[in-house]
C-alpha cells in the first residue's frame, strides 16, 4: 500500500488546516476564523485587553450579540425595557464595546439578535472548516457544520481578541455511530440524550466527537444542531458532523455565506472535510436509532435519562458508587422515588426554547402537538421563546404564534431565557418544568426548581396533560 | 497571573461527583462585569439557606450550617478534595475566580472538565488528577481524623515541580499533568504576550490561509 494515503478524521484536517505554531510550553497555537461574543463572558475580556493597551487583531471576525441576560417581554423598549439594572449593565456594557472597539453587533433592537448559537449559523457565519469559538460551552453546536467548534473562557476570549488564535492541546478522536431511522415523535434531541445516557457526562471528556451513520445523514441542520449542541453534556468540547447535501443547502445564500465563483471553490474544498477511510478513532460507540422511543431526563445531571414507558430507576441500579450518590442525590431533589412511572409526574410549567431547540422546524412540531388544543389548568405558565429575531419572524409569517396563543402558550422575544433563568423567566422553588433546553443541574432554572429535559414534541404533549407525556399520541 | 510551584494546606473535602459549574457558582452572579466579587458566591446555593442574588450582602445570609465548607474545622482550607467530572457543564471562568477568591490555590479530583481545567491554568487555580483509590483513602482518612475530634487537621503538600502530592504520614503520591500545563503554571505565564511575540507567524499563517480558503477573508 502507499503510504501516501491519508487516514485523517475530520478533527485532524480541521486542526490541521489552523495550526499556527507552538508555544515553548508545548500547547499548540490555532488560528480562529471566528469569534461569537455575548454579554456574559466578554466584559471582563475587554476590560483585560483595555488594560493591557492591546486592540481585537482581526475585528472582522468578531460577532457579538446579547442574549443571556435580555427580557423576553418588551422587547421594543430596547434597552429600556431591561429593568434589574445589574443586566441592563451588562448588555450596554456589550454595546459599549463593541461600538468602542468597532465590533458588529445585533443587539438588542436588531431582527437578527438572538441567541447567539441560533443566529451564527442563521446569518452563515458558521460555515465549514471554520475554528469557531465563543465564551459558551455550547458552541459545540456550531460543529453541526463540520466546523471546529468550541466553548471558551473568558482568559481566552480575550486572548482569540488580542491574537486570533487559541492555545491548546490537540483531543481525541471519538466517533459516535448511529444508525437506523428514527421512528415517529423520536427527534434528534431524544437521540443525543440517548448517547449520553450511554456515555455519561464524561465519557467525551477531553475528545472531539464525530457523530455519523445513516441515522445522522438523514437529520436536517436544525436537528443537526441539536445534536452537537449537547456535545457538551456528554463531555466533549466540540461535535461534529461532516459536510454534505444538507449542509450546502442551508449555507447557500445566507447572509455571510460566500457568494459566486468563491462559493463554487468553497464548497469543493469543504466536500474533502469527511474523515478519511482508514482513519483510526481513539474511542467508539454506536447507537440504533429504531430502538428508541421518545426520551425524558428524570435527575440533575443530563446522563440521568430514561424512555417515557420505562420507571425512574433506583440508586441500586446503578454501577459505580459514585452514580449511586448521584442518583440518590437526584431523586431526593426532584421530588421523585425509584419505581415510580415517569407519566404521572405532575408539572408546573414548560420552556420551549434555548440552543437546542428554538429553531423554526422545533416551532413547527411544538405547534402541530398543540394545534386547536389548551394547556392543562394545573400549568402556571408555558413560555416559546424563539431563538432568534428572525426565527419568531418566520414563526408568525407561518402563523405559529396564533396556534401557541390561542392554545394557552405565551409568546415571547428572543433570548435565553428560562434555559438559564438569568432574565426573569424561571422557576420557583419546587416547581417542576418540562424543557427543551439542555442542562437540568440543580437551580439551573432558578433556585430548587426542578427540570426535565425533552425534545419539542414532548414539551408541547404535557402542556396539554399538565402531566410528562409520550408526544406520539398527538403526532 | 500568578505563578504556581509548592504550597502546604489545609484540605476541605467536597464528596460529590459531577459538581457543575452552575453550582460552583450560580447564574445570577455572573451579571457581574468585573472579574473579581465572586468569592462570597462560591457554591452559593448550598452555602445558603435562602436564595443569593448580588444585591444582598453575605451578613444578611441565612448560613446552611451543613455544609462541609461552613463547618469550623473547614475555615481557611486552602485545598479541595472532591470527585470525578468536577467542574462540568458551563464554560464560566467566573467558577475558578470564585474558588481562587474564597482562598482554594488547589483543588484535586478524580477527573475534571475539559473546559474548567483549562480555565483553571489560565488563572494559577491547581487542578491535580488522582487516580480514584488515591480519592477514595483520603476521604476515608479526613472522616477518621474528624472523627477523632480532637481538632487534628488534614494537611497536604502540593509540589508541582516534583509532580507530587504529600499526605500527613509522610507518604508521597506522584501525578501527571501535561508539560505544557506545567511550564505555564510554574512560569504563571502571560500567554497573550507570549502568542503575542509569534506576530510573524501568525501574520505569515493569515496568508497562507487567505490563498486557500480566500471566502474566510471576504
Ligand atoms: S440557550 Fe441556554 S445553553 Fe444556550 S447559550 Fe443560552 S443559556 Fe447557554
Amino acid at each position: 500500500m502507499s503510504k501516501v494515503l491519508s487516514n485523517k478524521t475530520l478533527y485532524d484536517k480541521i486542526w490541521d488546516a489552523h495550526l499556527v505554531g507552538q508555544h515553548d510550553s508545548g500547547h499548540s497555537v490555532l488560528y480562529i476564523d471566528r469569534h461569537l461574543l455575548h454579554e456574559v463572558t466578554s466584559p471582563q475580556a475587554f476590560e483585560g485587553l483595555v488594560q493591557a493597551g492591546r486592540r481585537p487583531w482581526r475585528l472582522e471576525c468578531n460577532i457579538a450579540t446579547p442574549d443571556h441576560n435580555v427580557p423576553t417581554v418588551d422587547r421594543q423598549s430596547g434597552l429600556q425595557g431591561i429593568e434589574d439594572p445589574i443586566s441592563k449593565l451588562q448588555v450596554v456594557t456589550l454595546d459599549d464595546n463593541c461600538k468602542t472597539f468597532g465590533i458588529e453587533q445585533f443587539d438588542i433592537n436588531d431582527i437578527r439578535q438572538g441567541i447567539v448559537h441560533v443566529v451564527g449559523p442563521e446569518q452563515g457565519l458558521t460555515l465549514p472548516g471554520m475554528t469557531v469559538v465563543c465564551g459558551d460551552s455550547h458552541t459545540s453546536t456550531h460543529g453541526a457544520f463540520g466546523a471546529l467548534a468550541q466553548g471558551i473562557g473568558t482568559s481566552e476570549v480575550e486572548h482569540v481578541l488580542a491574537t486570533q488564535c487559541l492555545v491548546q492541546s490537540k483531543s481525541k478522536n471519538m466517533r459516535i455511530f448511529i444508525d437506523g431511522q428514527l421512528g415517529k415523535g423520536v427527534y434528534a434531541k431524544d437521540l443525543i440524550m440517548a448517547v449520553i445516557r450511554q456515555t455519561g457526562t464524561a465519557g467525551g471528556t477531553g475528545c472531539t466527537i464525530e457523530f455519523c451513520g445513516s441515522a445522522i445523514e438523514a437529520l436536517s441542520m436544525e436537528a443537526r444542531m441539536t445534536v452537537c449542541n449537547m456535545a457538551i453534556e456528554a463531555g466533549a468540547r466540540a461535535g461534529l458532523i461532516a459536510v454534505d447535501e444538507v449542509t450546502l443547502n442551508y449555507v447557500k445564500n445566507r447572509p455571510y455565506a460566500p457568494k459566486g465563483e468563491q462559493w463554487n471553490q468553497a464548497v469543493s474544498y469543504w466536500q474533502s472535510l469527511v474523515s478519511d477511510p482508514g482513519a483510526s478513532f481513539d474511542q467508539e460507540i454506536t447507537l440504533n436509532a429504531s430502538e428508541l422511543e421518545p426520551q425524558v431526563s428524570w435527575g440533575t445531571s443530563p446522563e440521568l435519562v430514561m424512555g417515557i414507558s420505562e420507571k425512574i430507576p433506583e440508586p441500586g441500579d446503578f454501577s459505580s458508587p459514585d452514580k449511586q450518590e448521584l442518583a440518590a442525590h437526584s431523586l431526593a431533589y426532584m421530588g421523585l422515588s425509584a419505581g415510580q412511572s415517569i407519566s404521572e409526574v405532575s408539572l408546573d410549567r414548560v420552556f420551549i426554547g434555548s440552543c437546542t431547540n428554538a429553531r423554526i422546524e422545533d416551532l413547527r412540531v411544538a405547534a402541530e402537538v398543540v394545534k386547536g388544543q389548551q394547556t392543562s389548568k394545573q400549568i402556571k405558565q408555558a413560555l416559546i421563546v424563539p431563538g432568534s429575531g428572525l426565527v419568531r419572524q418566520q414563526a408568525e409569517a407561518e402563523g405559529l404564534h396564533e396556534i401557541f396563543k390561542a392554545a394557552g402558550f405565551e409568546w415571547r422575544d428572543p433570548g435565553c431565557s428560562m434555559c438559564l433563568a438569568m432574565n426573569d423567566d424561571r422557576l420557583l422553588p419546587k416547581e417542576r418544568s418540562v424543557s427543551t433546553s439542555n442542562r437540568n443541574f440543580e437551580g439551573r432554572q432558578g433556585h430548587l426548581g426542578r427540570t426535565h429535559l425533552v425534545s419539542p414534541a414532548m414539551a408541547a404533549a404535557s402542556a396539554l396533560t399538565g402531566k410528562i407525556t409520550d408526544p406520539r399520541k398527538y403526532l | 497571573m500568578k505563578a504556581f510551584s509548592k504550597m502546604t494546606g489545609r484540605v476541605a473535602p467536597l464528596d460529590r461527583a459531577n459538581v457543575d459549574t452552575d453550582q460552583i457558582i450560580p447564574k445570577q452572579f455572573l451579571k457581574s462585569i468585573k472579574r473579581t466579587g465572586f468569592g462570597d458566591n462560591l457554591f452559593d446555593a448550598w452555602r445558603f439557606l435562602d436564595e443569593g442574588s448580588m444585591e444582598k450582602s453575605p451578613n444578611e445570609r441565612q448560613i446552611n450550617f451543613n455544609f462541609v465548607l461552613n463547618q469550623e474545622r473547614y475555615q481557611g482550607t486552602s485545598i479541595l478534595l472532591t470527585r470525578s467530572n468536577f467542574g462540568c457543564g458551563s464554560s464560566r471562568e467566573h467558577a475558578v475566580w470564585a474558588l481562587l477568591e474564597y482562598g482554594f490555590e488547589c483543588v484535586i479530583a478524580p477527573s475534571f472538565a475539559d473546559i474548567f481545567y483549562n480555565n483553571c491554568f489560565k488563572n494559577g487555580l491547581l487542578p491535580i488528577v488522582l487516580e480514584e483509590k488515591y480519592i477514595e483513602e483520603m476521604f476515608t482518612e479526613m472522616k477518621r481524623i474528624e472523627s477523632l475530634g480532637d481538632g487534628q487537621v488534614y494537611s497536604l503538600m502540593v509540589d508541582l515541580p516534583g509532580q507530587c502530592v504529600t499526605k500527613p504520614d509522610g507518604s508521597p503520591i506522584s501525578f501527571e499533568i501535561k508539560p505544557d500545563n506545567k511550564t505555564t503554571m510554574l512560569e504563571g505565564l502571560d500567554e497573550i504576550g507570549t502568542t503575542l511575540r509569534m506576530q510573524p507567524a501568525i501574520k505569515a499563517f493569515e496568508k497562507r490561509h487567505k490563498a486557500a480558503q480566500p471566502w474566510l477573508f471576504s
